[in-house]
C-alpha cells in the first residue's frame, strides 16, 4: 500500500498536474444528465403541453381553462385552504418553537421535539389522513366531530400535524438567534414583555416568520395523499383534480387540463418560494 | 440571567432584589407556560397515534383487545410485498442519491466551482415543482421506461429527485464544515485515487452530513404516495389507500399505518443517537 503510493507519488512529476484532457466540468455530467432526464424534461413536458392546442399547434388557449370558474374554484380551494393552513401552523408553530428555543439547549425535550418534528414534518402521507380518521372521525375514539369533513377546517386540523412541526424547524434558528443580551438590554432600560417583544423580539422575528408561513404554505399547497385519503369523493383543491383528470379516460376535449393545472400549480409555488427567498435574505440580516 | 444580578447586587440593593423577584416571576410564569405547552402539542402529537394503536387492537366486539390484525399483516394480499417494494426503493434511493450527490458536490467545490450556484439552483428547484405537477410531465418519461422494466423499483429515478433538496441542504452542511480542499489536496499528493477521497477521506469526515441525507431520503420513500399512486405503482401507502377504499379491513389498515409510522421514527432516532454520539466525541 505504502510502495504503491510512494511510486505513484514519485510519477507524478513526470506528468505535471493534468492528467486527463478532458475540462473538470465533465464530472458534473451525470448530475446534469440525471437532473435534466428526471426533473427538466418532464417540466419541459408540461410547459409545452400547456401551451398546445388540441389539434398540436401552438395556442394561448389552455391557459384561457384557468379562467373557466370550475377550474379557478379548484384554486381558490387551495389557496383558502392553504391560508388557513399556513397561518394556523406558522402561529402555533412559533408558539411551539419558542417553548422548545426557551428551555435548555443540550435538554432532551429539546432534542425529543426536534427529532420528533423532523419526522412528522415529512410524514404527511395517508396513514395520517387514517389516525385522525379514527381519533375525530365518524368511529372517532376521542369524539365524533362533526366538522371533521368540513372543507377547509376539517382538513386544516389534519395538515396542522406536518405543519406544525415543519414551522418547529423552519422557525427554530430564527428563535436561537434571539439574543439574551438583547432581552437583558431592554430589561435595564425598563422594558416590559410586551414593550420588549413589540419592540425588538417581534420586528427581529418578523420577516423569519412571514417566511416561514409562506413556507408552509407552498408546503399545504403541494399537499396531496392526505387530502385524497380524507376525501375521495369531492375534488376540493387543485391536486386532487389533476389526480381526478389523470385517472379519468375520458374527457379528451381537453387532454392538457393536467398540463394546465400543474403548470398554474408551479407558478403559485415559484411566487410563494420566492417571497420565502426574499424574507429568508432579509431574516439573515440580524439572526446570525 | 446571571449578569443582571450580579451587576445590580452592589451599588443598588433595593433595586436589585425587585428586579430579582421580576426575574423569578417571569422565570415561573414561562416555565408554566413551556409546561403548558408541551402537554397540549404533545397530546396533538400523541392522540392520533394512540387512537391508531388502539384501533388496530380492537377486538371482534368494540372494546375488547386483540393483536389479529397485526398477525394479519403478514397474510393479508399483497400488502408485504408492498413493504417489501418500500423497503428496497428506500435503500435503493438513497444509495443513487448518495452516489449522484457526494461525489459531484466535492468535485463542484474543488475544482469547477463557478457551476456551484447552478447545481445548488437544480437541486434546491424540486421545492418549487410540487410532485403532483411533476408527476404530469413524469408521465410520459415512464411510459418510456415501461417499455424496457415494469418493476415499481423503477420509481427510484423519480424519488431521488424529490430527495434531492433535503440531501443537498444536509451534504452542503456537512461540506462546509469541513475543510475539502486540504484534505483532498493532502490525500492527492499523497498519492489517493479520487475514489480512495471520496470513500476513505470526504466521506468518513462527513459521517453526520450523509447520516442526515440519508435519513431524510428514507423518511420521504417510506412516506411518498403521489408519484406511485398515479404513475400506478403499488407501494406500502398505496397498498393502504387501496386497502382503506376497496376491501375495508379496518384492522389491518390501522396496524400496518401505526407500524410504518413506528418504523420511521425508530429509523430516526436510532440515526440521532448514532450522529449526537459522533459530535459529542469529536
Amino acid at each position: 500500500m505504502a510502495v504503491a503510493a510512494t511510486t505513484e507519488a514519485g510519477a507524478r512529476p513526470g506528468r505535471p498536474g493534468r492528467r486527463l484532457s478532458a475540462p473538470a466540468w465533465v464530472g458534473t455530467v451525470p448530475f446534469f444528465a440525471y437532473v435534466g432526464i428526471f426533473l427538466l424534461l418532464p417540466t419541459g413536458i408540461v410547459l409545452y403541453n400547456a401551451f398546445q392546442n388540441p389539434t398540436g399547434g401552438f395556442s394561448l388557449s389552455g391557459l384561457k381553462a384557468l379562467g373557466n370558474p370550475e377550474i379557478r374554484g379548484f384554486f381558490w380551494g387551495s389557496i383558502e385552504l392553504c391560508l388557513v393552513s399556513s397561518l394556523t401552523g406558522a402561529v402555533f408553530g412559533a408558539i411551539l418553537a419558542y417553548a422548545v428555543a426557551s428551555g435548555n439547549p443540550d435538554g432532551v425535550v429539546r432534542r425529543l421535539y426536534l427529532a420528533v418534528s423532523g419526522v412528522l414534518a415529512q410524514f404527511g402521507g395517508v396513514t395520517l389522513a387514517f389516525a385522525f380518521l379514527v381519533l375525530i372521525g365518524p368511529v372517532g375514539l376521542l369524539t365524533h366531530a362533526s366538522w371533521y369533513l368540513d372543507f377547509p377546517w376539517g382538513i386544516a386540523v389534519i395538515y396542522a400535524y406536518f405543519q406544525i412541526p415543519l414551522m418547529v424547524l423552519v422557525f427554530m434558528p430564527a428563535m436561537d438567534g434571539l439574543k439574551v443580551q438583547w432581552r437583558e438590554a431592554s430589561e435595564n432600560l425598563g422594558a416590559s414583555a410586551w414593550q420588549y417583544w413589540r419592540h425588538v423580539g417581534g420586528p427581529l422575528l418578523a420577516p423569519a416568520f412571514l417566511g416561514a408561513a409562506l413556507l408552509l404554505f407552498a408546503n399545504a399547497l403541494s399537499a396531496f395523499a392526505t387530502i385524497e385519503a380524507w376525501e375521495n369523493q369531492i375534488a376540493y383543491v387543485v391536486p386532487q383534480q389533476i389526480s381526478t383528470v389523470l385517472n379519468s379516460e375520458v374527457g379528451l376535449a381537453n387532454v392538457n387540463e393536467a398540463d394546465v393545472l400543474a403548470l398554474g400549480m408551479i407558478i403559485m409555488v415559484a411566487i410563494v418560494m420566492t417571497g420565502y427567498a426574499l424574507l429568508q435574505r432579509r431574516a439573515a440580516r440580524w439572526l446570525r | 440571567m446571571a449578569p443582571i444580578t450580579a451587576l445590580g447586587e452592589t451599588p443598588l440593593a433595593a433595586p436589585a432584589r425587585r428586579r430579582r423577584g421580576l426575574q423569578a416571576r417571569r422565570r415561573r410564569r414561562l416555565n408554566l407556560f413551556r409546561y403548558v405547552a408541551f402537554t397540549v402539542f404533545g397530546a396533538f402529537f400523541l392522540l392520533p397515534f394512540l387512537a391508531m394503536v388502539r384501533f388496530s387492537l380492537e377486538g371482534t366486539t368494540l372494546g375488547t383487545w386483540s393483536v389479529t390484525a397485526w398477525t394479519q399483516i403478514v397474510s393479508y394480499p399483497g400488502l408485504l410485498s408492498a413493504v417489501e417494494i418500500t423497503l428496497e426503493l428506500a435503500v435503493l434511493t438513497c444509495v443513487v442519491v448518495l452516489v449522484l450527490l457526494v461525489p459531484t458536490m466535492v468535485w463542484v467545490e474543488l475544482r469547477v466551482k463557478w457551476i456551484s450556484r447552478t447545481v445548488e439552483f437544480l437541486c434546491l428547484l424540486p421545492l418549487t415543482i410540487p410532485a403532483i405537477a411533476l408527476v404530469v410531465g413524469l408521465a410520459p418519461v415512464y411510459n418510456r421506461i415501461r417499455h424496457y422494466e415494469l418493476s415499481a423499483l423503477m420509481l427510484f429515478w423519480a424519488y431521488v429527485i424529490l430527495a434531492l433538496p433535503y440531501a443537498y441542504r444536509a451534504l452542503s452542511a456537512g461540506l462546509v464544515s469541513i475543510d475539502v480542499k486540504t484534505l483532498s489536496e493532502a490525500a492527492r499528493s499523497l498519492g489517493a485515487s479520487w475514489f480512495t477521497v471520496m470513500v476513505r477521506v470526504i466521506a468518513p469526515n462527513m459521517r453526520q452530513a450523509i447520516l442526515n441525507a440519508l435519513l431524510l431520503t428514507s423518511a420521504l420513500v417510506l412516506g411518498e404516495f403521489t408519484i406511485a399512486y398515479l404513475l400506478l405503482y403499488t407501494n406500502l401507502q398505496v397498498a393502504l389507500y387501496s386497502i382503506s377504499r376497496n376491501t375495508p379491513n379496518a384492522g389491518v389498515l390501522f396496524a400496518t399505518s401505526a407500524a410504518s409510522l413506528l418504523f420511521a421514527l425508530f429509523l430516526l432516532l436510532v440515526l440521532s443517537y448514532v450522529g449526537r454520539r459522533r459530535r459529542g466525541r469529536g
